[in-house]
């Protein structure tokens, strides 16, 4: 391992400090990223802590291959999540892995709360809070970006992390944006950083770092990056990007359109990767050290609304997800309709995913007369009108009224105030992503780290076995999850893409690591992926989280999924297999 | 036959830095401490990018800007010869597109030799080695 790695940038905003502290155990044994900042975590966060007070650490990190290997290209944030009241984990690419690690750090962790708003500017091994009070309020995040590009060094090899007014004033799924069109968008990462006045990270670095045998790296690095770039996985993320979901969704009827209403539009969405390719596409874009480019950009041509022939292009970066959220949700028709929704959420720095399941709770609410006019403030929420949904995503950022100070809480807060708990969909507090495959998905919802559909990929398992027409028994489904859920500790401890996991299996991950000095084998990073998941539900547990209680919401289970309605008490059991795994310390098959 | 490198269809270019980390291998080392190559974005990333490198001038700015006579012609392009090199940075200055980097830890300029290694690991085809006219 080299010396650099474990060097962990601690920032103290009340007292405007920062230091350097060497971790090498946590970089040795657990290889960075969601590893190690777990342990930080458990360190740093005292119990109980109140997410938006100062007492809650953020910790970015990331690992052993970062800026070395291909696709090992993101960054993990860890922090006590404003939304759920528990972990919180987010993941983002562009270049902020880069520059961290080429600035010479493992980690930074971010502590206390800044009197006033500020930045911060890390460049050239020193660490500067300058002042933020002129970029605070600003109303669009896209603007700030383009302000500290011009203010700051290190062009072309540096990051611009910053939060929108969703973030400053509260809304617990407030994302953190980088670069302009990736995010750390889910639990609330932006909520955090705005409760510790700290508008925006700037990191830059362009550092050498030590290999311990090159001849075995170059080759290695050659290898993969010839598997990369002749793969499937590169051409289809490249081609149409996560986007190419929606159409196959949409026909096995596993899309979630208007609330969960329905699983299907009769025909292809219109903001389906294929038509957004042919009608939409203006750029696609990598995170740094990707070879695949799956950032698609729409370029999106407005007409100016009083001048004529003038128009307004607008770049926007679509993806499943907030396809699925902030299109299929809502029950848009058009795709330029959902591209502007997404710009809209993305310039006041909310996330995309936990916003359109919001404005879909809050339509089916009106049109069942739990909410009325005198609430929505005389908005009438109404499926697929997108101005409409701009006007309420501007409100919640803006927390403009009780009503929209609860809806910027997410659709659990909105069905305690104010009733159809049956119709918010969220698993532990946590909105429902774009797949309603069948119990894996949920399953993955209910018990990932991150309540996410990319925590142990529920809803391949779940395609899987409908196209085997196979049924697992709970406890095996159980595990089947556990195990890649397990696995994935590991991608993400090295802040792998996802979209890489079948180039990184383990024996090759023992090899990159070899090429640095690092000996590991199958065995012990098996292990490892064991114990930071364990680590991680600890830290779940110690914060009140309890797996055999957590509420199932009624219309995942109504509506049904491809191969028929999902039943709770399958559920039940499944789960009650996961928490014996992982609570106790038996082993499982990989 | 001499062949220079040239960047063909910047249009296709995803900012992915491949290229960069590439230029850097040849020096046994990760990172961009010593490439000779950037990539930047043309005033926000929706408008594509420029990738900064050498040109292999005909008649080379940065030679004549050398106090020390470090900068000698090579093949295609400059060579530096570093242990001539006092740190000047008068030929960061001279160098117009700004293609001389600047390696901080050892202080010496890094200049692109032409070799097109990192045109080797660009995806998408935005760089590639072209025959030197008259060369
Ligand atoms: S470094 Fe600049 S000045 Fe020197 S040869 Fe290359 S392009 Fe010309
Ligand atoms: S041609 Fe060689 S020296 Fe020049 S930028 Fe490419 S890899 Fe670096
Ligand atoms: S490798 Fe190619 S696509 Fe990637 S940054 Fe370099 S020139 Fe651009």
């Amino acid at each position: 391992m080299d010396r650099l790695l474990p060097r962990v940038l601690r920032v103290d905003l009340t007292r405007k400090r920062s230091w350097v502290e060497e971790r090498p155990d946590l970089f040795r044994d657990r290889l960075g990223g969601t590893g190690a900042a777990i342990e930080l975590l458990h360190e740093l966060c005292p119990e109980g802590a109140d997410p938006l007070g100062p007492e809650n650490p953020i910790v970015f990190a990331v690992g052993a291959l970062s800026a070395l290997y291909p696709l090992a290209s993101k960054t993990v944030a860890l922090f006590k999540s404003p939304h759920t009241g528990n972990l919180g984990e987010s993941h983002c690419g562009g270049r902020t892995a880069f520059a961290l690690r080429l600035a010479g750090y493992g980690a930074l962790a971010i502590e206390g709360r800044s009197d006033v708003p500020v930045y911060l500017s890390i460049h050239d091994g020193g660490v500067r809070f300058r002042d933020a009070r002129t970029l605070w309020g600003m109303g669009s995040s896209v603007t700030v970006g383009r302000i500290l590009r011009d203010v700051e060094p290190g062009s072309g090899h540096r990051t611009i992390l910053r939060i929108g007014r969703a973030g400053e004033r509260g809304v617990t799924y407030a994302a953190a944006i980088a670069e302009t069109y990736r995010h750390f968008g889910r639990l609330g990462l932006g909520a955090v950083l705005g409760s510790k006045n700290l508008k925006a990270i700037v990191v830059s670095g362009q550092g050498a770092i030590p290999v311990a045998e090159m001849g075995r790296y170059q080759k290695l690095y050659r290898e993969l990056h010839e598997r990369a770039v002749r793969s499937d996985l590169m051409k289809k993320y490249h081609e149409l990007g996560t986007a190419q979901n929606v159409g196959p969704l949409n026909e096995m009827g596993a899309l979630p359109v208007r609330n969960l209403q329905a699983t299907r539009y009769p025909e292809e969405p219109a903001f389906s990767g294929e038509r957004l390719a042919q009608g939409y596409l203006g750029r696609r874009l990598a995170c740094a050290g990707c070879p695949v480019a799956c950032i698609h950009l729409a370029a999106l041509r407005e007409p100016h609304p009083e001048e004529p022939y003038f128009y307004k292009t607008t770049f926007v970066s679509y993806d499943h997800e907030p396809l699925y959220a902030l299109g299929a949700m809502l029950g848009v028709e058009e795709a330029a309709g959902v591209l502007k929704l997404i710009d809209a959420v993305g310039h006041v720095g909310l996330d995309a995913m936990t916003a359109g399941v919001v404005l879909a709770w809050a339509t089916e609410a009106f049109d069942t007369g739990l909410i009325t006019e005198r609430e929505t403030g005389g908005v009438r929420p109404r499926w697929g009108d997108v101005a409409v949904y701009r006007e309420m995503v501007r409100r919640i950022a803006d927390r403009d009224s009780e009503f929209y100070r609860v809806l910027g809480e997410g659709v659990r807060a909105a069905a305690a105030r104010y009733g159809g708990a049956e119709f918010a969909l969220h698993f532990g507090g946590n909105e429902m992503p774009g797949y309603h495959t069948g119990p894996g998905a949920l399953l993955t919802y209910l018990a990932g780290a991150r309540h996410s559909h990319l925590d142990s990929a529920g809803y391949a398992v779940d395609q899987d076995l409908l196209r085997r027409g196979e049924e697992l028994a709970p406890p095996d489904l159980a595990r089947r999850l556990l195990a890649e859920e397990a696995r994935r500790q590991v991608l993400s401890s090295l802040v792998i893409c996802f979209f890489a996991r079948g180039l990184y299996d383990f024996p090759t991950i023992a090899a990159c690591l070899g090429a640095l000095g690092d000996d590991w084998d199958e065995g012990r990073l098996r292990n490892l992926g064991a114990e930071v998941l364990r680590r991680k539900h600890a830290f779940k547990v110690r914060e009140g989280f309890r797996l055999a209680t957590l509420p199932i919401p009624e219309r995942a289970m109504t509506t049904p999924a491809p191969g028929g309605a999902v039943d709770e008490e399958y559920l039940r059991q499944a789960l009650a297999e996961m928490e014996r795994w992982l609570e106790g310390n038996d082993g499982l098959e990989g | 036959m001499a062949k220079r490198l040239a960047v063909v269809d910047v249009e296709r270019c995803v900012d992915c830095l491949l290229c960069a980390q590439a230029c850097a291998r040849r020096f046994g080392e990760g990172g961009l401490a010593r490439s000779a190559i950037a990539v930047r974005s043309a005033g926000g990333v929706e408008r594509g990018f420029v990738v900064v490198v050498c040109r292999a001038c005909d008649d080379p700015p940065c030679l004549h800007a050398c106090p020390v006579g470090a900068i000698e012609k090579g093949p295609v392009g400059v060579r530096v010869v570093l242990d001539r090199c006092i740190g000047c940075k008068a030929c960061v200055a001279a160098c117009t597109i700004g293609a001389v980097r600047w390696d901080e830890g050892g202080g010496k300029p890094v200049i692109c030799v032409h070799c097109g290694l990192c045109a080797r690991f660009c995806p998408y085809g935005v760089l590639a080695l072209e025959e030197v006219e008259g060369g």
